[in-house]
């Protein structure tokens, strides 16, 4: 049953963009209502609790003290994971985390790191010891696109986060800490193509129907990160339109920072 | 339950947040706010941030689990990395979680009437985003909008709160340190129609009287509870209708 409902949704959103249309009235490259609530979770070091259209993510920043890697002795650690919580889908199902959880931790962790808005060294406490930041990031609801969700939500919450002092071989949190400090924005923007056509932010019924999904990574002016999906092709202008959207999209997604 | 001497959890009368024994920590419940899910609630207690969902009824996960006169009803309870202001935790489920998710459950199992619904399941999902002392009452509450939120059937709505023992006294809904600090955790969830005990858990050290005292203090704050329950189905169901 759920195979012909997925059927019947293809075929009628593939109609309506062979008209020009999306379900929901969007132009091709719009984005649902977004709404960012920073420190929503007021344990963690940093967080932000992101709507984009019906999906929800939560994005939450914690520090520790942890042993750095051996080949990088003085910098910090940043480790990402996420999980498609079963409450925020009938299809995700409790256990470990499923390909798609990795590979969305993955994504976003990619674009915060290789944009190096981070300062990794200034991450150093004394040998053997260094900050490690952990993002954890919770899908609640999924209506498409929680990737854009969970990279805005990581950004929001490492711009809301507050880094306790290490005081006696712990750490202090007793309103002596100190913003995070970031030299940039990571912002990922995800696209898929259906039948020829190039869509924004897809929903759940649009990414049902891709033959293909990029997410880019933004940061400022340059490309940060990229992920292809799905088994569709892509064809070079596809992909330069891809990039030329999110660069212009990149500021009004700030805004929501 | 460590029972620490030095640390004065009464003061002049008050407890630490000003509170006096019998009084509740402040809750909001907002019923609804998930969309893929059948029903969910939020519910935010003191410095509890705790999410349910609901799913059902659906078909019955594994299998040869399904019972030919009654749904199952499955129910998982777990605390977040992030849940506490100490270091970063582990995710998934641990020993407290899985008999967390076991005795709610059960207490759940009481007034969802099963029975309408052979063969199905019925899913809870409760996230504790956010902990600060009593997360499985304010987790049960949590359930028990996001189950009526879902339209489930059910005999009651049921209403939870612990009470405690702070510096030798019985007090109601301990916060973190009170819970890390007193003397005793009496965790119960009660059908509000009948006062029936849906979920008892208790440890520490308390005298026959004090238990019943504390029971009592509960007793006495389950109407308010009810009545926020009802309150935050009632707005979502509003809000519902307004659309």
């Amino acid at each position: 049953m759920v195979e012909v409902m997925d059927e019947i949704k293809k075929s009628y959103v593939k109609l309506l963009l062979n008209n020009g249309e999306r379900a929901d009235k969007r132009g091709f490259f719009d984005y649902r209502t977004i709404e960012s609530n920073k420190g929503a979770i007021q344990t963690s070091d940093g967080s932000a609790w992101v709507k984009i259209g019906d999906t929800q993510v939560i994005a939450s920043v914690k520090f520790d003290v942890v042993t750095p890697f051996s080949d990088r002795p003085e910098e910090g650690v940043l480790s990402t994971s996420a999980e498609l919580l079963p409450m925020a889908s009938p299809t995700f199902e409790p256990g470990p985390p499923s390909e798609e959880a990795i590979e969305l931790a993955r994504v976003v962790d990619r674009a915060i790191r290789s944009a190096e808005i981070i300062d990794m060294k200034g991450l150093f406490i004394e040998p053997e010891k260094v900050y490690g930041i952990y993002i954890d990031l919770y899908v609640l609801d999924y209506d498409g696109n929680y990737m854009d969700a969970a990279s805005l939500a990581a950004m929001a919450a490492l711009r809301n986060a507050k880094v306790p002092a290490y005081r006696d071989g712990t750490l202090v949190r007793d309103g002596t800490e100190k913003p995070l400090e970031l030299k940039g924005d990571a912002l990922e923007f995800t696209f898929v193509k259906i039948g020829g056509h190039i869509l924004l932010d897809p929903s759940l019924d649009e990414e049902h129907s891709a033959d293909a999904r990029l997410t880019i990574g933004i940061c400022g002016d340059k490309i940060c990160s990229m992920q292809k999906n799905g088994r569709g092709a892509l064809k070079r202008y596809e992909v330069e339109k891809m990039v030329d959207v999110s660069l212009q999209k990149y500021n009004e997604m700030k805004k929501h920072l | 339950m460590s029972g620490n001497e030095n640390i004065k959890l009464i003061v002049d009368g008050k407890r630490l947040d000003g509170r006096e024994l019998d009084e509740m920590r402040p809750l909001k419940i907002t019923a609804g706010l998930l969309n893929k899910a059948d029903g969910s609630a939020l519910v935010e207690w003191g410095g509890n941030k705790i999410l349910a969902a609901v799913y059902g009824p659906v078909e019955c996960f594994p299998r040869h689990e399904s019972n030919p006169y009654k749904a199952k009803l499955s129910c998982r309870y777990l605390m977040s990395p992030f849940a506490s202001k100490d270091e970063h935790g582990r995710a998934g489920p641990n020993r407290r979680s899985i008999e967390l998710s076991m005795v709610l459950g059960k207490a759940l199992e009481n007034v969802v009437m099963l029975e309408k619904y052979p063969r199905a399941m019925i899913e809870v999902f409760i996230e504790v985003l956010q902990a600060s002392g009593g997360t499985r009452c304010a987790s049960l509450v949590a359930a028990s909008v996001a189950l009526a939120n879902a339209g489930i059937p059910m005999k009651d709505l049921p209403v939870a709160v612990a009470a405690g023992k702070i510096d030798g006294k019985v007090c109601l809904d301990c916060s973190k340190d009170e819970d890390n600090f007193g003397q005793a955790d009496v965790p119960i969830a009660l059908a509000p129609r009948n006062n029936d005990i849906l979920l008892l858990q208790m440890d520490g050290l308390m005298t026959k009287d004090e238990f019943f005292k504390a029971l009592d203090y509960i007793e006495k704050s389950a109407p308010e509870i009810h009545r926020l329950e009802v309150e935050a189905l009632r707005k979502a169901y509003e809000e519902t209708d307004a659309q």
